[in-house]
Formats: structure tokens, C-alpha cells, sequence
């Protein structure tokens, strides 16, 4: 099984200890993983904002860079989500606007193998205990694309569950959009604000130390807003609770937000 | 669409107000989170609810692929059945067409049915234009006529009101308008009902003139459907002497069977219930029954200029029921008023920068009124993707093109203000191209991370609209990339 | 008028330039894979589930065998002290046998909106019920009359003639009704949610809604 590391933009700038985690956790599972050199980022920003011809020569790196391989996997529901959703899309129009269908191709070469990290441990290397210990109080955010364009269910809620001394809490109002919404976050930064200050509200009531999701934009606003106010939970990526196990010392991860 | 909203500032600003005004934020979220829950218990109940929304998106796309062939049967039936058909291109053409046939009555006044397609085209506005008194009669258009006030919700125009601010809205404004509210009027929503219905009984009585909008048409039989809760709508289209039904060309549908799927969709998606108190149909006039001049306004106002753009063009597939606002955290939070139109939340973003182009900046501005969450996907009736027709009008707005206007083709330059982001784009397309200028800029950033601040609380430009109320994450020492090499490194002296 | 005819079918026809000439409208398929009903045939169990829907919507549900009409339609108009009903004229007289001292108003195109609303009551019979929604489907036929008779009335009594004129769902409703005629659908007494959302019952219908469903005898 030949599985390559996307790792996105963001994550590989500013949240290499999620990638560290995710590789610790595939490589404990037995997972070969290897980190193609050429990736870059998926274009999601660019396709949202309404500047989708930028996106196409991304399409176009990611189906030659990730070709030999036959999983690709990613620790962003969203990146994963613009890959699935969007790149066949982007190959749509483009036979529409009779430009061939070049970009349809190597869409539908890259699509199947993308898996979101929590849908390829699940499904494809069928676990839900991965050997984890993080004894602390969690609340889990389902960030929107997780949930509504991949539907991964309660796939993370089951990798949660089976994380040895973690107490799940219950987060109210789980799936309403936190906020972030790339662009969105500064063109309506208002509105943005306002989302994120609610859904910090409803995590500081869990009670929980940590609030966690699989994916680090939205965990990058709600974060920022918790580190503007002073109050709230640790917002970890959830592959940093499941790299965790016994061994591990009682360690903070180096990046993220200043406290 | 209606005067009154132009000249409004773009959506982000009005927004802003919106999410600093306590009361209406609350209210809006004590009605939408209410509706919510009711909806979902609603739709729960059917287990076959997806196929249903299939099946009604399906009789939609084949009614809009073949518009012109369902128009012309649903003519030839209502003329067939008694009625008069009338044609308007657009707003100021159905105004006219409807002015003229009240007037033609001898009547200056009409009482309506809540119509979407005449709060779009400012009928009320035009009709008082000509001496003629229109009194709204749904409740809540009732609250925002007699407020001197303008809609917020598709299905609940007054939901920014709570009941205190009603009670006081009747008090003070009914006696203006006719018979005045009840002495010591309570807050009760039943009592407020009551005032209603007393307030409206005489004007119900003495009408000669009805006008409504209708929520389908059903070709094959010319049969108008109109759903509503009140008992309202059933007094305008039964007790005058003539009815006026102004419908957007979008409202039809094939057959007769094919309500079967709407009957279903629409009650729970709109109002939670699994079916709303009366639906009224009528084909033509009736001997002895009801009205005895019928007219059909068939407004298109923009809407062929939707039709002609395929990604687009699935707005048009809209029953209206405005689950999608209810479920809109944006709209939660931004207020109907914001969107500037008489279609506020997701639909409105995505339908009024059709119906009215997106050269006004306010219009421009409503396909980024979203961060993209799906919910309004999720919950549409009749599944239209919103999140991918706003993508695409973003589109529209920094890049411009071919689009359709009036029922022209033009070339539409890019709207101003997007010429920095443009330049950003393209820098970061190009980066991301180039991985080894993306990792020298990542080294560079990460080498010189003692020199950031140690918060970044004001950043400069529109990035500064995230540091209002948000720090940035630290750069960390090493991008993952890096930390890689030496991983594989030294996996590959260890094996 | 007809220049705006012309206007939006011909920008309609240029709008779908790229739907191929040879499409015809039943070549878009229309998956009708729904259920035709969510409840199962057992005729007993439909008129339950009617009288619970009707119920949970604050309708008043009455059962009784048909000879017990009158006496129901009876009790009803007193309860609510109606001195003055209004019926449709092919409402069967038997119904308002017992109705003592009660005066029975005629649906006639002379009665004015004015002398309706000075009556309290109206007594209808309807073409049919849907069980899962709760509806009564009034289509003017003579056992109920015009369509105003049975709204401007405060208290509305409609007699549902069981089995025959329950189905059990929407899809089950309309091939029985008849578009030509203007039809009435009517689920529970008049209600509005325009007050934060809120469903309370009461605003320009009947107010209360009295369903007698009656089964047929034998």
C-alpha cells in the first residue's frame, strides 16, 4: 500500500506538529508513508474566494505529484473536502468552456484516492483504538466539511472514544459553522467574530481542557479568539490526541498560540 | 426590487451593525434555533425525505429546462378555466399591469395575500403611487407595514420583532390604519393575534379587490396553489370580487401529481409542520364561488437572466420555504435587513445578485455573505447547492465576463475593489506552484520568528479585520517540510 | 401586453440555448422512488392516525357511528352557544335534526359577507381526509358549499364519513380530487408562527375546529 502524506499548506507552515503527529500515528500503525516533495496546497482559498482559474495549475500539481501513489492522506477535512468536491468540478467547467477535458481527467484520477485521516483510518486500515493515552476532558468540533461534504459521521467521535484515560465531553451546538470560512473570517469579519465568539462559549461550558477537530483552519480561529480573550480551552488538531501514547512525556506541542 | 433597497451599504456593513445590536441578535436566535429543532423532528418523520427532495428537485430542473413549453400550457389553461393571463418582463411592468387592473375596478384599495414576487417589485410602493391603498394581512407583514418597516425573514417578515416590541407596534399604529388595538393590549401572542384578527376582519369584509403571489402553478390544469397558516390568504382569494395573482415565471410545475412531492416538501421545511392549516387551489372562476374576474401576472424581473447560466440557474428551483435561513448562522447573526432585498439569508445571496446583476456594491457583496458551512444545502428542499452557486458568483465579481442581463448577453467588467486580492492570488497560485520558493519563504519566516511580535494583535491592511479580535498562530521554528527531511533521514539510517 | 409575452419567452429561449433542440420535457427524469404512504393499509389504524393528527394540530376529534350525527352536530352548537349555522345546500337535513332553537342559514350567492360573519357556526361535509397530515379536504361540493362559508364562521364542524373518505397520505389524496374545482385543504383551526416562531392557534379561520369522523354503519 503505497500512501502519501498531504500535509496542506497550512499545516506544513505553521502546524508541522500536526504533521509530525499524524506521521508518528500512521507509522505506529504500520503505515508506510512517504512525503512527495513537490505538494504544495489544494487551492482552497483561491476556488472560494471565486478565483478559480488560479486553482486549475494546483489541480493539475497535485494529480502529478500524488500519481504513484494510491492513498493520499490528508489531516484537513477541508483540503480533503476542495479535492473531492471541487477539483471534478473544476474539470466540469473547464469541458463546458471547451477546453478539454484534461483537468476532468486528472480530477478523477485524484479524487478516489484522497482520504481525510480519520475516514483512512477507519475504513481503510479499519481501526478505531489506536493505541492512544491522553488523560485529559475533550470537546470534539466537527468543522463543517468533515461533516457536511465528507460526512465522516462519528468516525472521530469512535477514534475519541477508544483514546485510553480521554473523558469525551459533549459539545453544544457541535455542528454549527465556527466562523472561519477562509476569506469570510476578514471580508465579513464581524459576523466571523461573532460565530467564533459562540462557539468559544459553548466550549468553555464543556468544561473540557482541550477542544479538538480535524482541521486546523477552523481550529486556527477558534484558537485565535481564544487567545484574544484568555478564556477557554487548548485547541489541539486531533491527530496530536492520537499520536499520543504512555510513553510520551507530558509535553506541549512547540507551535500555535501564545498564552 | 423594491426602491427602498437601493443605496443600502454593502453587506458586511450592515452586518456589522446587526451583530452589535443585542436585542435583535437576540431575537433572531431565539426564533431560528426555535424553528430548527421543529424542523429536523418534522422531517424525521418521513424516512423517504431524501427521495423526495430528489424527486422535487427533478420536477423543478425538468420545468426550467423546457420553461417556455410549461408557460404556454399553463396560458392556455387558465384562459381555458376563465382567467386572464398578462406578461411582465419586469418589476415596473407587472406594477403597471396590476395598477391598471385595480384601477380598471374602480376600487383604491386591495387587500393582500404575503407575496414574495410583489415585495420584489415594490408593489405597494407603486400602487400608492397611483392612489391605491394596499393593506398586507399576514401577520407579520401586518407588523412590518404598521412598524414602517421593511422584511427580514421569507416566511416570518417580523422576525427581528419579539412580542414586547409588537405589542407596542399595534398600540401605537393600528388606530391609523383602521380599527384600533384593544385597550391594555398584553404581549401574549394569542392576544396579539386576536388584535390582528379584529384590525383586518373589516377590511376582509368589504374588499373588492385580492392580490396574492401564489407558491405553484401547475401546468397541465392551470391550478393556482397558495399555502398558508392564517386563514388570510383564504379571505383574499375568496371574499372579492376580483383576484390578482402575480406569480414569478420559476412557480410552475408540470402536473397536478406532481404536488404531491411540494405538498410534502414544503409544510415541514417552511414551518415545521406536516401541514400548514390551509392550502387553497383554484383553477380559473368558479360560478358562485369565490372571485369572478381572475388575472395571472406571470413576472420574469430577472429571473430568464438566471435561467441562462447553468451553475446558476438551479436557484431558480426555490419553493421559498427559507429552511435556509433558519439554519444560516450568518443570517443568525447578520439579521434579514442586511441582504439589502426581499430574499435575505443563503437564497438571497446567491438569488438577488442574479435577479439584479452584481454591479451595485451591495449586490457584489452578498456572495461572500457565507463562510461556506453547507447547512443551507443540507436543508434545502429542492437541493440546491447554495455553497457552489455562491463560489461561482464570486467568480462572477472578481473576474467578470459573459453573463445575461435583461435578457442580453454582455461582457461585465470585474467589480472594483478586488484588485489587491487579485494580486495576492496569483502571487500565492504562483508560490504554490514554485514548492522551493514556498519553502525558502517558510524558512524565512520561521528563521525570523524572534523578530515577530510576540502577539500579533494589529496587522496591517484587510488583514487587520482578523486582528480585531483575533491573534494569529506563532510561527513555529521549522516548517513540517523540514522536520521531514530529517525524519527521513533518519529512518533511513535506522532500517 | 403581448410585447411582454414576447420579451420573456424569446430571452427564455435564448436562456436554455443549451438544452438540445431534440429534449423533450419527459426526457428529464423525475425519480418518483418516494413512498405513495408511510402508514400501512389497515383502514382502523388510518382513521386512528387521523384522529391523533388532526388532534395534535388542536383540532376536536369527535367518533361516532352516522346515525349519531345529528345528536353530535347538536351537542356541538350548543356547546359553543351558536344560535345562528350556516350549511351548504346539499348538507343532509338530517344533521341538523336535533339542532333545537338554532337558526339554520342557507349558503346561498345573496347571503352577504356581513350577515356570515354575524353567524357563529358552520356544518360541512368534506370530499376527503389525509391521515398523516391531519387535513380535511373541502372541494365545494353541495354537502359543503362555497368556500367562504366555512372560514368567516368562527366554529367550523365537518363530518368525515369514515372509511370511504379517508386516505391515508398526500400522494393517496390527489388523484381523487378534482383541480378544476377550488379546493380547501384544512389542517387544524387557523394558526400563525409569526411571533417568534411560535405556533399559537386562532388568527382569521374558524377558531375551533370540531371534526366529527363518522363510520358508516354496518
Amino acid at each position: 500500500m503505497r500512501v502519501a502524506l498531504f500535509i496542506t499548506c497550512v499545516n506544513d507552515a505553521l502546524f508541522p506538529g500536526t504533521g509530525r503527529a499524524t506521521v508518528t500515528l500512521l507509522e505506529r500503525l504500520g503505515v508506510q508513508v512517504d512525503f512527495p516533495a513537490g505538494q504544495s496546497c489544494c487551492g482552497q482559498i483561491q476556488y472560494n474566494t471565486g478565483y478559480r482559474h488560479e486553482t486549475e495549475p494546483l489541480l493539475r500539481r497535485f494529480a502529478r505529484v500524488f500519481a504513484p501513489y494510491e492513498y493520499v492522506v490528508t489531516p484537513s477535512g477541508s483540503c480533503a473536502a476542495m479535492v473531492r468536491e471541487n477539483y471534478p468540478r473544476l474539470g466540469e467547467r473547464a469541458v463546458a468552456e471547451g477546453r478539454g477535458g484534461e483537468l476532468a481527467e486528472l480530477a478523477a484520477e485524484a479524487v478516489p484516492k484522497v482520504r481525510e485521516l480519520t475516514e483512512f483510518l477507519v475504513d481503510v486500515l479499519g481501526v478505531t483504538d489506536v493505541g492512544a493515552y491522553f488523560p485529559h476532558s475533550v470537546a470534539y468540533h466537527p468543522t463543517c466539511h468533515s461533516l457536511r461534504v465528507l460526512r465522516v459521521g462519528d468516525r472521530p467521535l469512535r477514534l475519541l472514544r477508544a483514546v485510553e484515560g480521554l473523558e469525551l465531553r459533549e459539545l453544544a451546538g457541535a455542528q454549527e459553522c465556527c466562523g472561519f470560512g477562509g476569506t469570510f473570517a476578514v471580508k465579513n469579519a464581524a459576523v466571523s467574530s461573532a460565530m467564533g465568539a459562540d462557539k468559544v462559549a459553548d466550549a468553555v461550558a464543556t468544561g473540557a481542557e482541550v477542544l479538538c477537530a480535524a482541521d486546523n483552519s477552523c481550529l486556527t480561529h477558534i484558537g485565535g479568539t481564544i487567545a484574544r480573550t484568555g478564556r477557554g480551552p487548548r485547541v489541539m488538531h486531533l491527530a496530536e490526541i492520537l499520536a499520543r501514547t504512555e510513553a510520551d512525556a507530558p509535553s506541549r506541542t512547540a507551535e500555535g498560540f501564545r498564552r | 426590487m423594491s426602491r427602498t433597497d437601493l443605496g443600502m451599504p454593502a453587506f458586511p456593513r450592515a452586518a456589522e451593525r446587526a451583530t452589535r445590536d443585542q436585542r435583535l441578535r437576540g431575537n433572531l436566535r431565539h426564533a431560528t434555533h426555535t424553528i430548527r429543532a421543529k424542523r429536523a423532528t418534522a422531517v424525521a418523520e418521513l424516512d423517504d425525505w431524501q427521495r423526495l427532495r430528489a424527486a422535487g428537485a427533478a420536477v423543478k430542473n425538468r420545468t426550467l429546462r423546457h420553461l417556455d413549453h410549461y408557460l404556454l400550457q399553463a396560458e392556455a389553461a387558465v384562459t381555458e378555466a376563465g382567467g386572464t393571463v398578462h406578461w411582465a418582463a419586469d418589476a415596473a411592468e407587472a406594477n403597471r399591469i396590476v395598477a391598471g387592473l385595480v384601477k380598471r375596478t374602480g376600487e383604491r384599495e386591495v387587500v393582500k395575500v404575503k407575496s414574495m414576487a410583489t415585495q420584489e417589485t415594490g408593489l405597494n410602493a407603486a400602487l400608492e403611487a397611483e392612489g391605491i391603498r394596499a393593506y398586507e394581512t399576514d401577520l407579520a407583514e401586518l407588523i412590518v407595514q404598521l412598524g414602517h418597516d421593511r422584511p427580514s425573514h421569507i416566511l416570518v417578515p417580523a422576525i427581528h420583532r419579539n412580542r414586547g416590541e409588537i405589542r407596542d407596534i399595534f398600540r401605537r399604529e393600528m388606530a391609523a390604519w383602521g380599527r384600533p388595538a384593544p385597550e391594555a393590549l398584553g404581549d401574549d401572542p394569542a392576544e396579539l393575534a386576536e388584535a390582528a384578527r379584529l384590525h383586518l376582519r373589516e377590511k376582509f369584509l368589504r374588499a373588492k379587490v385580492g392580490v396574492s403571489g401564489a407558491n405553484f402553478l401547475v401546468a397541465e390544469t392551470g391550478t393556482l396553489v397558495v399555502l398558508e397558516s392564517e386563514g388570510n390568504g383564504r379571505m383574499c382569494l375568496t371574499l372579492p370580487d376580483t383576484l390578482i395573482s402575480v406569480v414569478g415565471i420559476e412557480k410552475i410545475v408540470p402536473t397536478w401529481r406532481d404536488l404531491e412531492v411540494f405538498l410534502q416538501l414544503l409544510p415541514r421545511s417552511s414551518t415545521a409542520e406536516r401541514m400548514n392549516p390551509y392550502t387553497t387551489t383554484w383553477t380559473g372562476t368558479t360560478d358562485g364561488d369565490g372571485p369572478r374576474a381572475f388575472h395571472l401576472v406571470l413576472l420574469d424581473n430577472g429571473r430568464t437572466d438566471a435561467l441562462a447560466d447553468t451553475v446558476g440557474r438551479q436557484a431558480l428551483r426555490c419553493i421559498r420555504c427559507s429552511a435556509c435561513l433558519n439554519v444560516c448562522p450568518v443570517y443568525e447573526r447578520a439579521g434579514g435587513h442586511a441582504y439589502g432585498s426581499a430574499y435575505p439569508g443563503p437564497i438571497g445571496a446567491i438569488l438577488t445578485p442574479q435577479l439584479r446583476g452584481v454591479t451595485d456594491p451591495l449586490d457584489a457583496s452578498l456572495p461572500y455573505a457565507s463562510s461556506l458551512c453547507g447547512a443551507c444545502y443540507e436543508v434545502c428542499p429542492v437541493a440546491i447547492d447554495i455553497p457552489e452557486v455562491l463560489v461561482h458568483l464570486r467568480e462572477r465579481v472578481v473576474e467578470g465576463g459573459r453573463v445575461t442581463r435583461h435578457g442580453a448577453r454582455v461582457t461585465i467588467k470585474p467589480a472594483k475593489g478586488h484588485a489587491a486580492e487579485r494580486a495576492a492570488m496569483r502571487a500565492a497560485r504562483w508560490t504554490f506552484d514554485h514548492p522551493r520558493a514556498l519553502r525558502a519563504g517558510e524558512r524565512l519566516a520561521s528563521r525570523t520568528r524572534r523578530l515577530h511580535p510576540s502577539r500579533l494583535r494589529v496587522l496591517p491592511g484587510p488583514a487587520r479585520a482578523w486582528s480585531d479580535s483575533r491573534d494569529l498562530p506563532a510561527v513555529p521554528p521549522e516548517p513540517f517540510r523540514d522536520w521531514w527531511a530529517r525524519h527521513r533521514a533518519a529512518k533511513g539510517e535506522r532500517e | 401586453m403581448s410585447g411582454g409575452r414576447d420579451v420573456v419567452l424569446g430571452r427564455i429561449r435564448r436562456a436554455l440555448a443549451d438544452v438540445p433542440a431534440a429534449e423533450r420535457p419527459e426526457d428529464v427524469a423525475v425519480p418518483r422512488d418516494y413512498r405513495t404512504t408511510h402508514t400501512d393499509d389497515d383502514p382502523a389504524r388510518a382513521l386512528d392516525l387521523l384522529a391523533a393528527r388532526l388532534a395534535d394540530y388542536r383540532a376536536r376529534v369527535h367518533r361516532c357511528g352516522e346515525q349519531e350525527i345529528p345528536r353530535r352536530v347538536a351537542e356541538l352548537l350548543a356547546e359553543r352557544g351558536s344560535r345562528a349555522v350556516v350549511v351548504p345546500g346539499g348538507l343532509p337535513s338530517a344533521w341538523l335534526s336535533r339542532a333545537e332553537g338554532v337558526e339554520v342559514v342557507t349558503d346561498d350567492p345573496g347571503l352577504t359577507h356581513a350577515r356570515l360573519d354575524g353567524v357563529r357556526s358552520v356544518v360541512t361535509g368534506c370530499a376527503l381526509a389525509i391521515a398523516e397530515t391531519g387535513t380535511l379536504v373541502l372541494d365545494a361540493s353541495p354537502d359543503q358549499g362555497s368556500r367562504r362559508i366555512s372560514l368567516i364562521p368562527d366554529h367550523h364542524v365537518c363530518v368525515v364519513r369514515a372509511p370511504a373518505q379517508v386516505v391515508a397520505s398526500v400522494p393517496l389524496a390527489l388523484p381523487r380530487l378534482d383541480p378544476a374545482r377550488p379546493l380547501t385543504w384544512i389542517s387544524g383551526p387557523s394558526a400563525t408562527s409569526d411571533i417568534e416562531l411560535d405556533r399559537v392557534e386562532g388568527v382569521h379561520g374558524p377558531r375551533v375546529l370540531d371534526v366529527i369522523i363518522a363510520t358508516t354503519d354496518g
